[in-house]
Parts: C-alpha cells; structure tokens; sequence
C-alpha cells in the first residue's frame, strides 16, 4: 500500500477521465440530495401553495437556519473520521448563558453576546478536542460522556431558571425575524457560514488535510500532516459554530432553560449523512451536509402542509436517512468501480 | 531505512518474553496481572465497592425493598447491554435498540385493545423485534452500510413506526395477574422474579461469548474482518445473527417495560440506547470492537444503576447523575490512555538511558522508535 | 481501524476467574438485599414527624416552579417537618415511578403528584399506599382508585368554558379554531379539551365555530413553535388558536408575534402573567387565563396534612382547613378545587407577578 495515496473508495474526487464536465457535475454526491430537495418542494408547494407563501418559505428557512450551521460544523468533524455528540449540551449552555447575559448586563450590546457565545462554544468543543487528541481516546465515547457532562452544568446552573423572549431586548429578538432582500438575516449569516467553511475545506492546505485524516489516519501522519493541531481545528470549529447556533436559537425561540437543546445530536448527524457526509471520514462537503439539514426541516414542514398524519413523519425522516445511506453507497461504489478501471486503462 | 541494531529497537523487545511486563501497550500485561487489573474486571470492582459503600452509609439501602426496586428500574438497560456487547466488540453498533423496545410495545397496545389474547399479543410483539433485528442485520451486514448511520436511520423508522401504530393513545389495562408478576419479588428476598428470565438471558450470552468458537470469532471479527474471513468465520452471518439477537432482546425489554408499568405508549423506553452504551463502553468494553467481556459490561450497567439509585434515594436531582454519568465514562476512557501515555513515556527515557549510542543519535532513534511503537 | 495483533485467547483460568468476580458482584447484590440491617422504611419515623414529597410531572417548568412555591409556604404553614420536591427532568409516563418508590422507602407520609399518565404510575403508588403514605393528586389527575383525594386548580368545566368564551370574543363569533395542548395524555389538559369540544357542540352561540385540529406540543418549547407553524400552513383559514398549557401559548405568542399572522390570529389558553406580558402588550395576546397556581399547591399541602392527620379520609363531604385560604369540602371523587380562574388583559396584567 502505497503511503500518502488513499485508497480509491474514500475519496470524493470526480472521475477526470469524464466525457464532459456535465457529467462529472451530476456524479457529485450533493445532486441526489439537492434533486430530492427540489422534487420534495414541487410537490408540496403543487399540493399545497400555501408552502411557498412569504411567510410559508421565511419559515422554512428560519428552521433550517440553526440546523444548518450545526450540520456544517458537525460535518467538519465527521470528515475527520470523529464524531461530537454533545453539540446539543453545547447548543443549549450557550442559549441559556446569552439569556443570563441579557439579563445580568443590561443593555450589553449585542456583538459582545454574540462573540461571548461563540467563545464559550469553542471552550466546550476545544474540551472535546483535547480529550480526543491528547487522551488518544474515541471521540464517539469522549462526546458522549461530554454529552453528559455538559447537560448536568446546564442543569446545574439553570435549575428551574427559564429565561423568556421578554428578557431579551426586542432588536435582538427581531434578528429571526428581519429580512435582507427577502432573506431572514439570520439565515443569511449562516449562507455566510457556509460559504467561508465551504472554502476553507476546498482551497486551503488546513481544510483538505482533514480529508486526508479521515481517509487514513496513518497515512496521514506520516505524509506529515499534524494531526492533532488538525482535529482540534475541527472541533474547535465545532464548538464555535454550536455557540453560534445557541445564541441564534436564544433569538428565535421563547424559552431557554435547563433543556434547550437536548436531543439535537441525531438530528445533526442525520442531516450530515443524508448530504453526502460519509460517517467514515474522508468524504462529503459542507454545502452536502447543509442542503441535507435543509431537506430535513423542510420534510417536517411539507408533510405538515400536506396534512399527512403527524405520526408518519419521523417514520418518513428515517426512511430518508436510509435512503440517503444507500445512495450514498451504490454511488461511492461505481465511482470506485470507475476510477479502478480508468486506472486500469491507462496503464 | 537500513536496521538498526536490535537493541536499539524498543519494539523487539515486544517479542521476548522477559519484557512483556513493563510494556506500556494496552493487552501488554501477562498472567494475572492482566486478568485482575483489565478494564473490566476493575469496573466489577467499583461496582462491589460502591454497593459495599452504600450498604454501609447510606441508609434504606441495605435491605429487600431496595434491591427490588432498583433491579426492577435497571432490567430493561441491563438486558439490552448483553446484545449490545457483542454488536460493538464486532466493531459495529445498534442506536436503534430503545425503538425496538418501543415499537414492541405500541405493537403490545394495539394488539391487546383489539383484543387478542395476551400469548399471541407477546408472540406478534417478540417477532417484531426479531424483524426489525433481521432488517437492520440485512442493511449493515449483508449490504455492508455503515451501521453508525444505519441505526441512526432506524432509530427514527423503529420510533416513527410506534408512533404510527399507537400515536397519541396509551393503553394501560394489560392482565393484572401478568403486571404484577412482573413486579412480583422472590419470596424476602426482594429479587424480582423476572431476574430468575434476564439470569438466564445474561448466562446465555456469557457462555456464547466467553465460552463458544462463534464468542471467540466476534472478537477476531472486531480486530480485523478481513483476518476473520480469512481464518473462516462466516463474517455476514456472524453479525446478521447478532442484529436479530439485538432486536429480539430489545423486543424482550420492551414487553417488559410494558407490563412492569402497565403501560403501552410510544414514547417507552426513549433515550435508552444512550444510556446502554454508556454503561457497556463504562464497563470495558472498547468502541473499537475486539475487546470486552459480559460480566464487565453487566458490572457498567449495575453500576450506573446502583448510582443512579442511591442519588434517587437520597433524592439528590438527577443533575448529579447525568454529570458523574459522563465523567464516568470520560475517566474511565481517559484514565488508561494517560496512564499508558505515561508508561510509554517512562519506557522511552529509560531505553534512551540505557543504550549509550542513544545520547549520541538522540532524538532521531527516539522519533523512529515513537513512530514505530505509536503504529 | 488501526491494525492491533491479535491478542491469545483467555485461558480456563482467567475465565472461571471472571465468572467468580461476577458471582462475587451479584452476591453483595444480593446480601444487601437480604441484609436485616436497615428497615424497609414503612411508615414515618417518629411521633408528629410528617414528611411530604411533591412529584410534579417535570422539573424546570415555569409554571410547576410556582405551584411548588405555594406548596412548600403550605406545608410549612400546615406543620410538615420534612419538605422535599423530586422529579424527572422529562415530563414521560414511567419517569415518576422510581421517584414515587423512593419515597415509599423512606416512609414518606404524604406523597403529592402530578401524574404524567393516570395509570402508569399506579402500581407504584399502590405500594406507596401500602406503605403508610397518603396521594395526594394535583394538577394532573391519576386514576382516581390510586389517591386519596385530587385537588382541581378550578372547576375543570370553568376552564373550558372561559377559554371557549375567550376565542369566541376574539374571533367574531365564527370561523375555524384549533387546539394546541401539551401531551396527548396529559389528564388535566385532555379533560378540558373534552369540556371544549362539548361546549361548542352544544351551546348555540358558538354553533359557526368549527375545531380543526388538535396537536400536542409536548410542553417543549421548540416543539410547540414548530407545531404552531404547522398548524398555520396546513389551515390558512384558522382564526383562533387555544393553547391550555403554559408553554404552549408562550411559543405559539412567540411564533405569532414574529410573523404575518400577528393580529390577524386569535391567541388565548392558559398562560403566566410574566411569560405572556411581552405578547400582551405588542398585542399579539389580547386576553388569556389562570389561577393563582401557587393556591394549589398551597391547599395541596393542606389536604395533605388532613389526610396525614386522619381529620379527613377522602370521602365525599369530608371537610378541611386549607390555612389562610379557608374551608374546602371534599366533592365526588375525592375532588377538591382551590377556586375561579382569573382573566389577564393588557388592563390587570401588571397586577401580577408570577
């Protein structure tokens, strides 16, 4: 096995030995993700164009807005073959502290909330980090006991205090709800996400070395590349986004308390598979992961409108997470197929 | 790289015989050492310790009642650890085991408020179990998808499905004769009689485990699947069978949540799949599969349980829990990584005092042989 | 996966020593168990020793927080030595049960409980019973043969018909309505809806109001949004929406004062005066009720410390002191109720603080 070259199966790179650039285009692993997004939106806004009304599509893209910077984040971390299952404890400690802060600091501006927030996202997903690289210990247990961990802190400080829309100054509060050409602001701010993570894993020498992590670890670190200083990178890009996402989720929504939170760590995980993420490592990209937590808020809401029955939708989510699974598969299997034979050809 | 002198060479003293005791790699120990001082037997420890502790200091907990309600609380998380041991010492994983027990449960609901007697309602609610094992078992052994994200997916599918069989309602006027049997004890002793049922259930895993050419296969299965196949264990069949014998067993837990607490709803069992992994991974057994045992993940789940229990009982909020859950967990994966760390460390400087041409060549013999022993 | 070498195999040995460290686990299990150390706990300990224990049915609830509130001034006015409060973190059906036995060891006198499910938590309760404890039921019913007596915030037919009347004034008079309640078997919230369903089949004056829909929020915050925007996309035409749980019109308040349905949607239900007042006063809310809730747990304490006393036994036409608030008799079904509810408007909301 030759060093630094990883295995034909784990690399998302298109064939380039492709007829037409068209092609190599519809053989990325974001397109079955996105056809599916756009046929699922078809349908419902047919059935029902109440979906697509102004305020029907500023919903869907306020849900999706949290869900999508936590995907993007967790995706990072599952490209390096990790895992962090405690986004959800991280997600609601910085929810209920940026309530605390209003509260305790009146007239704090909201900039500072903001940069406190993330500061305390990135504490907690370095803390991860740490335990995962030093310790040299599976993430999968790390995060969950940090899971844990985090959860009991959030119950510890928050008790029964809930802290309500009315304790946050109403500007704040209008961040969900004020739009920039149509767009929700703050779902802008996560498309700015996106794009910046989107880039830095494409273009720069830090982003595409976590792809080789998570290809082959071993590999990796004898290719040269500082492993550690790299996975810390991702979960510290974890943790920031996740206090990103907190405090978002303090300006949404009503209440934050002991519980905010809890339970996300599924839903995240799911959206970054059903995008292309490979739970592997070494595949996938952030606008995958996003357009899948995007196709997951936007399930929910469409069978909604559509009055299916409530009680078939997350028998509906799981079926597509499968779904998702599979295509995944069959499609990294004949791209491997492909570039073994093209391989073969050229020689 | 031209060999340098063998003695230069930290991991050949690997192979002789007369090293092995200081190694700092983790399996490095020989004899009793190994079995006395191995993760799992550490964790049996704890467990006597802290029950030892608490009969002693804390009151109302020595005595029949105590035992009752605290075996009765741990018996759904104690006989899905049995299955759950064998799926990760493979390498795999089943997230979807708290489904199961809750689709079997809506399924017991349904069946019994339609009418059926309660034998054919069980049979129906065990088969369900043993499909949805069998449908997880074909995604991730005979397709080969990763079973992190597979049993992510059927998680939602298992719990959605509860949800479409029963959706809001709870049925609650199962047999009273059966519902308090469940909860019945065995004569003062204060052991449930159902124990006498899980006993039988964890003897037979033990032995399938620990005592069986199939038990010794699943742990070379977690090392390496392709060494396995090539020594000849039946890799797909192995890890199919055990996915059934995840979702039977989940069926299992699930039939007796419904008549422990005379209640059929959607939402039993939820958030328990967690709490299973934490305490198998608590009790030994390594996330990377190939190593574990039954009796270790048995004390991980006792233990949290017993934990659990006394917090309760001394009504302590459950906060405290949740946290000496996860630092559980945490310093007890940490713990080993650190000391061994710390071995390795101390190996490393005394080889380098030992051999004289060390100090010469310095760090570059010390970067090789760190490479080398890191794998 | 990293490659490791294959480890031997465990001898005999070593494995007949794991069996045995087993064996030796279950076994101190097992002798705690039959250890005659510590009594079983029945009864309370100590002449004029009550202990009382209220179980809500979660923790970190807003409106819980202030019924506690009132239930522990109760019960140190009523004379309780021993004061505590447990409970799950997560309102679900079998979560109460280890804390009910809990108290049923440590001799707990009076057990005071919200029930998740109404029958879920019988069996435990029965053994508590055993025990020597008296149930006191509150806010949320159980099954009425497993308490002694169950203390109603109002009359629940009240309930239903103020907020009926609420929606009613607020719609017009007609038009399409829906329901956005907290579990699906919570008793307290399914037995007002029953009431509401009824009224409006029954009273002529609101035979042009038609409900669409029910859905369950599950007292989650996140939840009852999304479900609140469900409810909006799937009836476009609904002008009113009743949510008889705190949490539930707190959310649904928020949804709607951030989106186009502001004011053109009815809000009412039953909501906290300090929660609601934002909403009220951006006029999202025009009007919405509640009671005191901390009157509830303080009679809840009370009627504990009856029942504890033997001055009442639970029975129809028993009679008791419930402190500064004064006499209450026991009605069918050991059914006790604390009083009216009350109507905050932006006029009075400022009154209150809880």
């Amino acid at each position: 096995m030759t060093l630094g070259t990883p295995t034909p199966e784990k690399t998302a790179v298109p064939n380039r030995h492709a007829s037409s650039g068209l092609a190599s285009i519809l053989r990325l692993r974001e397109v079955p993700v996105t056809l599916a997004l756009i046929l699922l939106v078809t349908v419902t806004y047919l059935a029902n164009p109440l979906f697509l009304s102004q305020q029907g599509t500023k919903d869907l893209l306020l849900n999706a807005t949290i869900v999508i910077i936590l995907a993007v984040g967790q995706a990072m971390v599952i490209i390096t073959r990790n895992v962090d299952l405690s986004i959800g404890s991280i997600l609601g400690i910085v929810a209920f502290s940026t309530g605390t802060l209003f509260v305790a600091v009146p007239g704090i501006p909201i900039v500072l909330v903001f940069l406190a927030g993330m500061a305390l996202g990135a504490l907690l997903g370095t803390i991860n980090g740490l335990l995962v690289t030093v310790a040299k210990v599976p993430s999968l247990v790390i995060t969950l006991g940090t899971l844990y961990v985090y959860r009991g802190l959030n119950n510890a400080w928050a008790g029964g205090t809930q802290y309500f829309a009315g304790d946050r100054p109403s500007s704040f509060g209008a961040l969900s709800v004020d739009t920039l050409a149509g767009f929700p602001l703050i779902t802008l701010i996560a498309i700015v996400v996106v794009i910046i993570v989107a880039v830095f894993m494409a273009s720069t020498r830090p982003g595409r070395d976590l792809y080789a992590i998570g290809s082959d670890p071993e590999a990796a670190k004898l290719f040269g590349i500082p492993v550690t200083r790299r996975v810390l990178l991702a979960f510290f890009s974890n943790g920031i986004l996740a206090g990103l996402a907190g405090v978002l989720y303090a300006s949404r929504f009503n209440s934050v308390g002991a519980t905010t939170g809890t339970g996300l760590e599924f839903d995240i995980i799911a959206a970054a598979v059903v995008g292309g993420v490979a739970i592997f490592g070494g595949s996938g990209t952030v606008v995958g992961a996003a357009i899948g937590a995007l196709l997951l808020t936007t399930i929910t809401s469409a069978l909604t409108a559509v009055r299916v029955d409530k009680f078939w939708q997350q028998a509906i989510v799981g079926l597509l997470i499968l779904a998702a699974i599979i295509i995944d598969r069959v499609a990294r299997i004949r791209t491997a197929k492909k570039l073994r034979l093209s391989e073969a050809r050229d020689v | 790289m031209s060999n340098p002198p063998t003695e230069l060479l930290p991991t050949a003293t690997n192979r002789s015989g007369a090293r092995t005791a200081v190694l700092p790699q983790a399996g490095g120990r020989i004899g009793l050492a190994r079995i006395l001082l191995s993760r799992d037997t550490v964790m049996i420890y704890a467990l006597v310790v802290f029950v030892i502790f608490a009969a002693l200091f804390i009151p109302r907990f020595a005595s029949p009642v105590s035992t009752g309600f605290l075996l009765l609380d741990v018996i759904p998380a104690l006989l899905i650890a049995l299955p759950m041991t064998l799926v990760i010492i493979t390498g795999e994983i089943d997230l979807s085991v708290a489904s199961i027990a809750g689709l079997t449960s809506a399924l017991m609901g349904v069946l019994w408020s339609a009418g059926l007697d309660i034998g054919p309602v069980l049979i129906i609610s065990l088969l369900a179990g043993v499909l949805a094992g069998a449908f997880n078992g074909l995604l991730v052994a005979v397709l080969g998808l990763p079973s992190l994200a597979v049993t992510i997916g059927t998680l939602a599918l298992f719990r959605g499905l509860a949800l479409v069989v029963i959706g809001d309602n709870a049925v609650a006027n199962f047999p009273p004769e059966l519902t308090s049997f469940f909860t019945s004890k065995i004569g003062g002793t204060g052991i449930p009689t159902v124990m006498i049922g899980v006993a039988v259930v964890a003897v037979f895993f033990g032995v399938l485990l620990h005592f069986t050419p199939f038990g010794r296969g699943l742990f070379a299965l977690g090392y390496s699947k392709e060494a396995a196949t090539f020594v000849g264990i039946k890799v797909m069949r192995a890890k199919f069978w055990l996915y059934v014998a995840s979702g039977s067993v989940s069926a299992l837990a699930g039939i007796y949540w419904t008549l422990r607490y005379s209640s059929a709803r959607s939402d039993n069992a939820s958030g328990l799949e967690l709490t299973v992994i934490a305490a198998v991974l608590l009790g030994g057994v390594s996330i990377f599969g190939g190593k574990g045992s039954i009796p270790g993940a048995i004390a991980g789940v006792l233990l949290i349980g017993t934990i659990n229990f006394t917090l309760r009982l001394n009504r302590i909020s459950d906060v405290v829990l949740i946290i000496v859950t996860g630092t559980l967990l945490i310093a007890s994966v940490v713990a080993p990584s650190i000391i061994e760390g710390i071995s390795k460390w101390r190996h490393t400087r005394r080889h380098r005092r030992q051999l004289p041409q060390a100090s010469a060549l310095g760090e570059t013999r010390a970067t090789a042989s760190g490479v080398q022993e890191r794998k | 996966m990293t490659m490791e070498f294959i480890r031997p195999t465990t001898t005999r040995r070593t494995r007949r020593l794991f069996a045995l460290a087993a064996v030796a686990a279950s076994v101190a299990l097992v002798a705690s168990g039959c250890a005659s150390g510590d009594s079983a706990g029945t009864g309370s300990g100590g002449e004029g020793d009550l202990s009382i224990t209220f179980i809500p049915k979660q923790l970190n609830n807003p409106y819980t927080d202030v019924v506690l509130g009132g239930g522990k001034d109760g019960a140190t006015a009523a004379g309780f030595t021993g004061i505590e409060v447990v409970g799950p973190l997560e309102a679900s059906a079998s979560s109460q049960v280890s804390f009910i036995n809990a108290e049923t060891q440590a001799g707990t006198s009076v057990i005071v409980i919200a029930a998740n499910d109404p029958d879920a938590v019988g069996p435990a309760l029965e053994e508590a019973r055993a025990a020597g404890a008296k149930i006191v039921a509150f806010d949320s019913d159980t099954n009425p043969k497993y308490r002694d007596v169950f203390i109603s915030q109002v009359v629940a037919k009240d309930v239903a018909l103020i907020q009926v009347k609420l929606i009613a004034e607020q719609i017009g008079g007609s038009g399409e309505i829906a329901i956005l309640s907290a579990t699906a078997n919570a008793t307290n919230q399914n037995e007002w809806i029953k009431f509401i369903e009824e009224e409006l089949a029954s009273n002529p004056d609101y035979a042009d109001i038609t409900l669409v829909a029910k859905v369950y929020g599950d007292d989650d915050d996140t939840k009852s949004f999304q479900e609140a925007q469900g409810l909006m996309q799937a009836y476009p035409d609904l002008k009113g929406i009743i949510s008889p749980t705190t949490v539930g019109i707190a959310a649904t308040a928020r949804y709607l004062s951030t989106s186009n349905y502001k004011g053109q949607v009815a809000l009412t239900g039953l909501g906290l005066p300090n929660e609601m007042r934002p909403f009220v006063k951006d006029g999202t809310v025009t009007a919405f009720a509640l009671w005191d809730p901390a009157q509830l747990g303080y009679v809840a304490a009370f009627a504990g410390k009856a029942l504890a006393d033997g001055t009442i036994t639970g029975a129809e036409g028993d009679k008791f002191t419930a402190g500064d608030l004064g006499e209450r008799e026991i009605g069918a079904d050991g059914l006790v109720i604390v009083g009216p509810p009350t109507t905050f408007t932006a006029d009075n909301i400022d009154n209150y603080d809880f």
